[in-house]
């Protein structure tokens, strides 16, 4: 059965100020899989998200989510249609609590979202015992379960998570993907990870983005296989 | 010691009225990075619209509500055709905000005259009384009274509702706040709004505290709000409140006890907060 695109880019281009970032962004992310972009640092996987988010908007090229284009949207129409975004620096608002911290994000206070909070609550319950707690005084850890528990509080179609293993002990990366993994049964997901391993794990199918251009896509399961591939783009051997 | 309570009223109600205005530019610039030099047009707009009203009604409470009104309105427009053209960029916003204090404090000029106008507090505010040996001015009282109200009500909206929330959020990161679904623009427009208000609040109680209004009067006051919001760390509206009261007390026993120093009071402290607290007393934290 031929499985439905939730979103898809085509040929995007993106600048950062008067730098040419993304040349050429082709990539399709199937409904209720983890889609892994790869590729060394600087390749432009960060740009990619931010330009999907509209934070650095696209100047050329289409973005279309749920059939629908979205490249000219502002980035809080863009999250309203349903896609949820963990930073690579988790975004986390130092002098509020974790609780102010969830609620600012639920863009309603129902049944729904309340179910949504307390799965994912219980998926961290770290989260749950430092409720009170100022964000800035959480660990690296406890910093990025709170930025995927707030994308996932609200009924979000698609999850943007941005390199969720950076900087953190592999004990805690190890939990953090282990609830990457159980979110992948509720949700799509759209992974940037340096950490090849841990994306092999979770991913169903990869891109490679080289100089802000896709060069290569195709199952995860391939990809393992294919040492040739991996040395060239992602300097692993 | 009825010498030292009276200077310490009298720094109270300088210092209320400088948070009133500073609170406002903290949080603009805190929210919105946006370094409002027009500020003091809409602390002059304030005092003349709201002197303007209790003249001609002799209901001082109404004149209040008048200049809180008009510092909405002149905060909107302003917000929408000034600073919004020129958001991310600070040396556009500097130039194009002085520029439209200038225009405000001209057209206050055309509108109300080029003389100065004297202002009484009404007859309930007038006089004082005393507390043992100390003699207590019942306008000065006023003054700190309202301003701690709108201290607690501002803050009791930035702690405990959705709106308050979302400022203080934005304020740490606004990008993160766009990224969750919240139009951050028009959070931009209520906040400035709200500043530009508290603005003409400040303006329209300093009227019968100083006793007389100028139209110059904006962009020497507004200095004093720029000091505080250094002071008190950018963004911070707690901050705000300390260093305002901070400021105003300084300056009322330096006035009394060192004269001489008392025009430079305001740099030395901020001078030294500089220096050993850059980041102003209160830090917002990413």
């Amino acid at each position: 059965m031929m499985k439905s695109n939730l979103l898809k880019l085509q040929q995007v281009e993106a600048y950062i100020g008067q730098f040419h970032i993304l040349y050429d962004i082709t990539f399709e992310v199937p409904k209720g899989e983890v889609t892994v972009l790869l590729g060394r640092n600087g390749a432009g996987k960060t740009t990619t998200l931010r330009t999907v988010m509209g934070l650095n908007p696209a100047s050329k090229g289409s973005i279309t989510f749920k059939e629908q284009e979205i490249s000219s949207l502002k980035p809080h129409m863009i999250a309203n249609r349903g896609i949820g975004y963990v930073p690579e620096d988790q975004g986390i608002f130092g002098d509020l609590t974790v609780g102010e911290n969830i609620r600012v994000a639920m863009k309603k206070e129902d049944q729904v979202t309340t179910k949504r909070m307390e799965w994912a609550l219980e998926l961290f319950p770290d989260l749950k015992k430092f409720w009170n707690k100022p964000g800035g005084q959480l660990s690296g850890g406890q910093k990025q379960m709170l930025a995927i528990a707030r994308a996932y509080v609200n009924e979000n179609e698609l999850l943007l998570i941005d390199e969720p293993s950076k900087g953190l002990a592999p004990i805690i990366v190890e939990k953090v993907m282990e609830s990457i993994q159980q979110m992948k049964e509720r949700t799509t997901i759209l992974l940037v990870e340096q950490n090849f391993l841990m994306a092999s794990r979770i991913g169903d199918q990869f891109y490679i983005i080289d100089d802000g251009q896709t060069v290569h896509d195709g199952q995860m399961g391939e990809l393992k296989e294919d040492k040739v591939l991996m040395k060239k783009y992602l300097g692993i051997s | 010691m009825d010498l030292v309570f009276s200077l310490l009223i009298n720094g109270l109600a300088t210092g209320m009225l400088i948070f009133l205005l500073a609170a406002g530019l903290t949080l603009i610039f805190g929210l919105m990075d946006v370094l409002n030099f027009a500020h003091g047009g809409l602390f002059i707009w304030g005092a003349y619209t709201g002197v303007w009203f209790y003249q001609m009604s002799d209901s001082f409470l109404l004149a209040i509500m008048v200049s809180i009104i008009t510092g909405l309105l002149l905060g909107l427009i302003t917000e929408k055709l000034i600073v919004r053209p020129v958001y991310g960029n600070h040396i556009q916003q500097i130039l194009i905000t002085l520029g439209f204090m200038l225009v405000l404090q001209e057209l206050i000029k055309v509108v109300f005259g080029p003389d100065q106008k004297a202002v009484f507090p009404p007859g309930w505010l007038q006089g004082s009384f005393m507390v043992g040996d100390i003699v207590i001015i019942k306008y000065r009282l006023f003054i700190i009274v309202l301003g701690f109200l709108v201290f607690f009500l501002i803050f009791f909206i930035l702690k405990r509702t959705r709106i308050g929330l979302i400022v203080r959020a934005g304020v740490i990161d606004k990008e993160m706040i766009q990224s969750l679904g919240i139009n951050i623009r028009f959070v931009f427009m209520l906040v400035f709004m709200v500043g530009a208000a508290m603005a003409a609040l400040s303006g329209m109680l300093h009227a019968p505290y100083s006793g007389v209004i100028y139209a110059e009067m904006g962009l020497e006051f507004s200095i004093l709000a720029f000091i505080v919001v250094v002071i008190g760390g950018m963004g911070s509206f707690t901050g705000s409140l300390f260093a305002a009261l901070l400021v105003g007390l300084a300056q009322a026993f330096m006035a009394y006890y060192f004269p001489a120093l008392s025009l430079a009071v305001n740099m030395l402290l901020m001078a030294t907060v500089l220096i050993f607290r850059p980041q102003g007393l209160f830090r917002v934290k990413g």
